[in-house]
């Protein structure tokens, strides 16, 4: 099902990427769904005159919170055990998925409902749990298609933007029954119907299933409050109805106080949805209404990051996916080729530093960008994604072929005598080159036209025609 | 790795990881209080913002919201209803079902639907939110049934989220309701009602 574990063994972003844009379904589904929703978030954001100020104190507040994150993360842990809430730390994903099968164990149920949540997929929480014989199910609409479909999140908003509605009505007519509640046998496509379906494949569930799994967009130091944004209401579903509610969160999603809740509130779902606000908005602190809550608090990377001068600003993401929205790579690539739970511009930089760039795809990701800068313009958290990118780069090796090219470049351009008769040389050779490179240089000429070469250099030109005027 | 251990693994991991890094100031420039002529209009902008989504609204006087209450239940149909505690009782016409003891999932989601009162409306997004206080009741009242009615009196109703994030208690469990349950998810159309109520009625006393 979907998850991190899933992603291992991929292959270097353009190998995936090469794949993916012979997709023209596709990229039809794609280009549709990053527009549309581009449109929406400009207007959005054009509405609020203050735009500029809340982006510059969403980038402190999570600057200051990272900087005194000991202290806050600690400041947490006892607002929530005061609230009645037990707090347990997580170094990595396996110590994480060990707390969260031994929790559910110990309610003596085999099934629990979850929150769509990045934390809980990053490290293969579904498919630990599955080893221990508990199933776990996606409530999420978009992480129900990715889950029958037993297919990849690609989005990390919209899990499911790389299915259309056709496609959703198939997964759900042939899937929905393994799981549980069949699909109507009339099912249409229209989305209203599919929408239908889902609700009703969930409500019992909901009504029956007594644990339930989130994450969280925020958590509160100062009162040990978490909150979860949401639009459908499967995440009240889940927060509300089971007896045992367990959050896996990562330690960067922390604010110091209650009152920086307003900034984000505000640039959050203009950001991600193009709303004003989302639908529901959950907020609990500790034990509400007599749940048992468990905090789990989950490193698996993140303090590595934030040893990173550099790439530390990676940790202030609030997985808005603005970025992945004006990305024209995003766009035309799609999420699956990133090999990761984070995708686009954000996966970028993000995914490479969690988990190191030992694996052929993770050291491809800081290469998986044109470096236009859009996302920075986008993102309301102010992350320099470009800066990260480039840095990232210096970390890890160029290709071969590319590194001598760039060798032969540098000897060429260092003497201008070189130039000229490298110049020289290319004008008077030019009808032989030829459309395509050969051997390795042709990954090059398949995605790009070689220029025309001109007949004579400016340098010549000015020379021969004494600046133009001959 | 123990989990006492992994406290103070992932602490001094994040001490020796920020060391030396330099403090940040927080620069609050944005708005935090309505401009003046705004809030004469937070009546109106906040009916026209809820209206956006495409939420159910009217706007009236004191002395009509008990009518407008019963005619919009009547205009649904809707006869078995929840009123939670603390609820003005003209605000819940004929013999609605109460909630102490308190129902099962099973039973509320059987009920027509529920009518409540709110904590603070912000105008400016088209949002109510609910604090599980008097005449708004625990959280699972007003997302099982199919259909919620929102009372919002206008001394309740802030401009921004600033005002309004100011005014809530942290320690209440929260709930902000924007518009009735929505999904997205099928190639981006708006599709109302997936799991909370597929209708959302606001009656705002002006």
């Amino acid at each position: 099902m979907s998850g991190g574990a899933t992603f291992l063994g991929m292959p270097a972003f353009p190998v995936n990427a090469a794949a993916a844009v012979q997709d023209s379904q596709l990229r039809y589904n794609l280009r549709k769904a990053t527009h549309t929703i581009r449109g929406k978030r400009a207007l959005a954001v054009g509405e609020l005159p203050d735009w500029t100020e809340l982006r510059r104190a969403a980038k402190e507040i999570k600057d200051h919170t990272l900087r005194n994150l000991e202290r806050y993360l600690v400041r947490m842990e006892e607002a929530v055990t005061a609230a009645g809430g037990h707090v347990h730390w997580a170094a990595d994903a396996e110590e994480a998925n060990r707390i969260v099968a031994d929790l559910v164990k110990a309610t003596g149920e085999t099934s629990v409902v979850k929150v769509k949540s990045m934390a809980t997929q990053e490290i293969g929480l579904n498919e630990a749990l599955e080893l221990e014989g508990i199933t776990a199910y996606e409530t999420d609409l978009a992480e129900l298609i990715v889950q029958l479909g037993d297919d990849w999140p690609s989005h990390i908003l919209v899990p499911a933007i790389h299915r259309n509605r056709s496609e959703i009505r198939e997964i759900f007519r042939e899937k929905m029954a393994d799981w549980g509640r069949a699909a109507p046998e009339d099912l249409t496509d229209e989305p209203r119907a599919l929408a239908e379906a889902a609700r009703l494949h969930l409500r019992e569930r909901f009504l029956s299933t007594r644990v339930a799994i989130s994450g969280a967009n925020f958590m509160i130091a100062e009162t040990g409050t978490l909150v979860v944004l949401e639009s459908e209401g499967n995440g009240r579903m889940c927060l509300t109805l089971p007896e045992t509610l367990i959050s896996v969160v990562g330690i960067e999603k922390l604010l110091p106080s209650w009152q920086d809740l307003e900034v984000f509130l505000q640039l959050l779902p203009r950001s991600s949805t193009g709303e004003r606000m989302n639908p529901y908005t959950s907020t609990w602190t500790g034990a509400a209404e007599g749940q048992e809550f468990h905090l789990v608090l989950l490193d698996n990377g993140r303090t590595d990051v934030l040893a990173d001068e550099i790439g530390r600003q990676a940790l202030r993401c609030i997985r808005c996916s603005a970025c992945l929205n004006v990305c024209p790579v995003y766009e035309r690539a799609g999420g699956h080729a990133y090999g990761s739970v984070y995708p686009g511009p954000i996966g970028a930089i993000l995914t490479p530093q969690l988990r190191g760039t030992a694996s052929e795809l993770d050291a491809s990701l800081p290469y998986a960008s044109t470096l236009c800068g859009a996302c920075f313009d986008a993102c309301p958290v102010a992350i320099d994604i470009p800066e990260v990118l480039v840095h990232l780069r210096g970390r890890v090796r160029h290709p071969r072929v590319e590194r001598l090219g760039m060798r032969a470049a540098g000897w060429v351009f260092n003497r201008p005598a070189r130039l000229a008769r490298t110049q020289r040389l290319g004008g008077r050779l030019r009808r032989f080159v030829p459309g395509r490179l050969p051997g390795p240089l042709s990954a090059w000429t398949d995605t790009r036209d070689i220029p025309d070469i001109p007949s004579e250099s400016f340098r010549d030109w000015w020379d021969r025609t004494d600046g133009g005027v001959k | 790795m123990n989990a006492a251990g992994s406290r103070e693994r992932i602490l001094s991991r994040i001490r020796s990881a920020v060391a030396g890094a330099g403090e940040v100031e927080i620069t609050r420039a944005y708005r935090t209080s309505p401009d003046p002529a705004a809030a004469a209009g937070l009546v109106g902008l906040l009916a026209e913002r809820v209206a956006d989504y495409r939420a159910v609204v009217h706007v009236v006087d004191e002395g009509e919201a008990a009518a407008t209450i019963a005619a919009a239940l009547a205009r649904r149909g809707a006869t078995r209803l929840v009123a939670p505690d603390g609820l003005p009782p003209e605000w819940a016409p004929g013999e609605p079902v109460t909630d102490d003891p308190p129902l099962s999932a099973a039973e509320l989601d059987r009920v027509d639907g529920v009518v409540t009162g709110c904590a603070v409306a912000i105008a400016e997004t088209g949002t109510i939110v609910l604090d599980t206080g008097p005449g708004q009741g625990r959280r699972a009242l007003t997302l099982l049934p199919d259909y919620h009615l929102c009372v919002v009196r206008a001394e309740q109703i802030v401009a921004g989220v600033p005002e309004a994030v100011g005014r809530l208690d942290p320690s209440r469990p929260l709930t902000w309701i924007s518009g009735p349950s929505a999904t997205s998810d099928i190639e981006l159309n708006r599709v109302e009602g997936v799991h909370g109520p597929r209708t959302l009625e606001v009656v705002v006393i002006r």
